[in-house]
């Protein structure tokens, strides 16, 4: 059994942003770089697939060579293998574009289960995955918190808000994981010294039969902005009955929120 | 040319269906195009009133049994079908879990972009959205020049103002021949009464300062009060003290009430990102160099024991 996880690098949920001088972009310089948080969950999920049925764990991911480090990563964490679709120094690739790029790795690479994170916390784009599975003709389900493996199916909880759909799908199929699936391991030194020794293979982007055309999107970015970051900061002072009582005024009778 | 919107349902109509369903109004009028809108499910029969004031003209309703539930192989197909059918020009979905995977596979079958959990959109000449990015750090301003130009819609960030357009023709259809691949095996719904965080006005968080579940029933308590829902830190949720539901953060839920009240929470940069679309932020927090205290509208330094109490006593009397 084969076990495809699609994993990405994003700067780390610590960062502060800023947006560059042309007002239409993000300052990425001096950003560190991490796997996508719910990439790790899908990671430990194929690792833990590895432990209990033997799979085979290879681990993608599409962009410039530097990803090469998270892929690095997932191997540290037990992954077999890495493929990187190197897309050479290109500017960001759009969801279309990742998406055919990885679907036609991934048709060569013919896996019965392909697992990838809910959403990338870059963009939060949630949509790569899915897209890969229509490319592919498979069936798949998204924001998976439970996965058990019978056969030639699968059995999965998926997370809707205030509520639960358990579903079965015939594989090969995709999944996106939410967190509450698992909980990602640490890779242990012995692991990260195996991990330098493990295969990662370069498929030029070019050598993917994808037009460049379809890398190309028809969202054209207009302008960023930082969100409205000042507010009042108002501590309110006095003994504890009275600060509640004008918590509850200016909430009731100025800001008319409650 | 038209307008398509897309109703999400779970037994009934959701929120975020007629939040959808004003958001795509307002760009139909504005683009001069009809607004059509579609409904997969069981029976649409007893809500079609409810369908009035959207400006909708028609909805094609496709109802079956088997369509109770979402079902990704049948809904796509569907609503791929009928975007090509009426070659709509805008089509406009939730950004809820389950309208976010359709709309994801709808945009892959047409071959076109897709923008998920649009906080607002509107029309210039084209259809314009602004797009959180970082959990909202940044919001970036975009223009889809594609067709049909697809965007899904954050819930609770339009509100439904309904006018005085007629309830909508209803085109019933059958259900397309469809081989259903993955099997339902079960639906679970939370208990009637539970506030979704992410459609509630008011959030009441709790944090590791609640030092263990047992504080849980003290927030519940100002949370019944409010009609809130009841928000948590990571720290709070890997600490095993609650479901990762209800984590709000860069790697939790974002929310947009109109008052996030965060009890126990430090305010570090990854909560941030989950409360900053809220109207107003209250804090409460016994260190009084938190930083939750620089990013907050309204503060009270003190012991969430004692001061939450207080609040849920205060407000049963106000707002009575
Ligand atoms: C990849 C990644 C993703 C993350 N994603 C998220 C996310 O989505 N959401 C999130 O919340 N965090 C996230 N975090 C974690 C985040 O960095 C913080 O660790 C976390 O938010 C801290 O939670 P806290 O404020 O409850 O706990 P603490 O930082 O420990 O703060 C507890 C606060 O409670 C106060 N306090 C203690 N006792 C009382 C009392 N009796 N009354 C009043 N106040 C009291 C203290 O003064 C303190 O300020 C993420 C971290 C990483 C690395
Ligand atoms: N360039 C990429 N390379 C590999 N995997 C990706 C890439 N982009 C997205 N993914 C996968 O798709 C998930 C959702 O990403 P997104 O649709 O961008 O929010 C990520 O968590 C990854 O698992």
């Amino acid at each position: 059994m084969k076990v495809a996880v699609l994993v990405k690098r994003v700067p780390d949920t610590a960062s502060e942003l800023r947006v560059a001088d042309d007002g239409k972009s993000v300052v990425t310089a001096g950003l560190k770089f991490v796997m996508s948080p719910y990439d790790e969950h899908a990671v430990e999920l194929a690792i833990q697939l590895k432990e209990s049925h033997g799979a085979d764990v290879v681990v993608l991911s599409a962009g410039p060579p530097d990803v090469r480090e998270i892929i690095r990563s997932a191997l540290a964490m037990g992954a077999d293998s890495g493929i990187l679709v190197d897309t050479g120094q290109a500017g960001e690739l759009t969801c279309r574009g990742a998406a055919r790029l990885l679907a036609a790795a991934l048709k060569e690479l013919g896996a019965d289960i392909i697992l990838a994170g809910k959403q990338a916390v870059d963009d939060d784009a949630a949509q790569v995955p899915e897209r890969v599975a229509e490319l592919l003709g498979i069936p798949h389900a998204s924001v998976i918190t439970r996965f058990e493996l019978g056969g030639s199916a699968a059995t999965i909880d998926r997370e809707v808000e205030g509520g639960q759909y358990t579903l079965e799908l015939p594989l090969p199929a995709l999944f996106t994981t939410q967190k509450g699936i698992n909980t990602p391991r640490y890779p242990t030194l012995p692991n990260i010294m195996k991990a330098k020794k493990k295969e990662i293979r370069e498929i030029p982007a070019a050598q993917l039969g994808v037009a460049a055309d379809d890398l190309l999107g028809q969202v054209v970015t207009e302008s960023m902005t930082l969100p409205r970051q000042q507010r009042l900061c108002r501590v309110i002072e006095g003994d504890s009955p009275e600060r509640v009582r004008e918590l509850v005024r200016v909430l009731h009778a100025e800001e008319k929120v409650l | 040319m038209s307008v398509l919107v897309l109703l999400e349902q779970r037994g009934r109509l959701r929120k975020c269906a007629f939040e959808a369903a004003v958001a795509a109004r307002d760009i139909a009028r504005a683009a001069g195009l009809p607004l059509n809108a579609v409904y997969i499910g069981a029976s649409l029969a007893d809500e079609t009133a409810e369908l009035a004031g959207l400006g909708i003209a028609r909805v094609y309703a496709y109802e079956n049994e088997t369509l109770r539930h979402y079902s990704n192989d049948a809904h796509v197909g569907i609503v791929e079908g009928l975007v090509r059918e009426l070659g709509a020009q805008v089509v406009i979905g939730s950004a809820s879990a389950l309208g976010k995977e359709l709309c994801a596979s709808v945009a892959a079958r047409l071959d076109v972009d897709l923008v998920q959990d649009c906080v607002s959109c509107a029309w210039d000449n084209g259809l314009t959205a602004v797009k959180p990015l970082y959990a909202g750090k940044v919001l970036s301003t975009v223009r889809l020049t594609g067709t049909p130009a697809m965007i899904s819609l954050r819930p609770n960030v339009v509100s439904v103002a309904r006018d005085d357009s007629p309830a909508p023709e209803i085109e019933r259809r059958p259900m397309p021949e469809v081989t259903l691949r993955s099997v339902i095996k079960a639906v679970t719904e939370a208990a009637a009464g539970v506030v979704e965080l992410t459609e509630a006005k008011v959030v009441v968080s709790g944090g590791r300062g609640l030092g263990g579940p047992e504080g849980w029933p003290v927030l519940k308590e100002l949370c019944a009060v409010l009609g809130a829902a009841l928000g948590a830190s990571r720290a709070a949720v890997d600490s095993g003290w609650i479901h990762h539901s209800h984590q709000v953060g860069q790697t939790g839920k974002v929310v947009c009430p109109d008052v996030y009240i965060a009890c126990g929470i430090s305010g570090a940069i990854q909560h941030q990102a989950g409360m900053r679309p809220a109207k107003i932020i209250v804090a409460i927090n016994k260190d009084p160099s938190a930083p939750i205290f620089k990013v907050c509208d309204y503060g009270i330094v003190g012991d969430l024991y004692e001061i939450v109490p207080l609040l849920t006593q205060e407000l049963k009397q106000t707002l009575v």
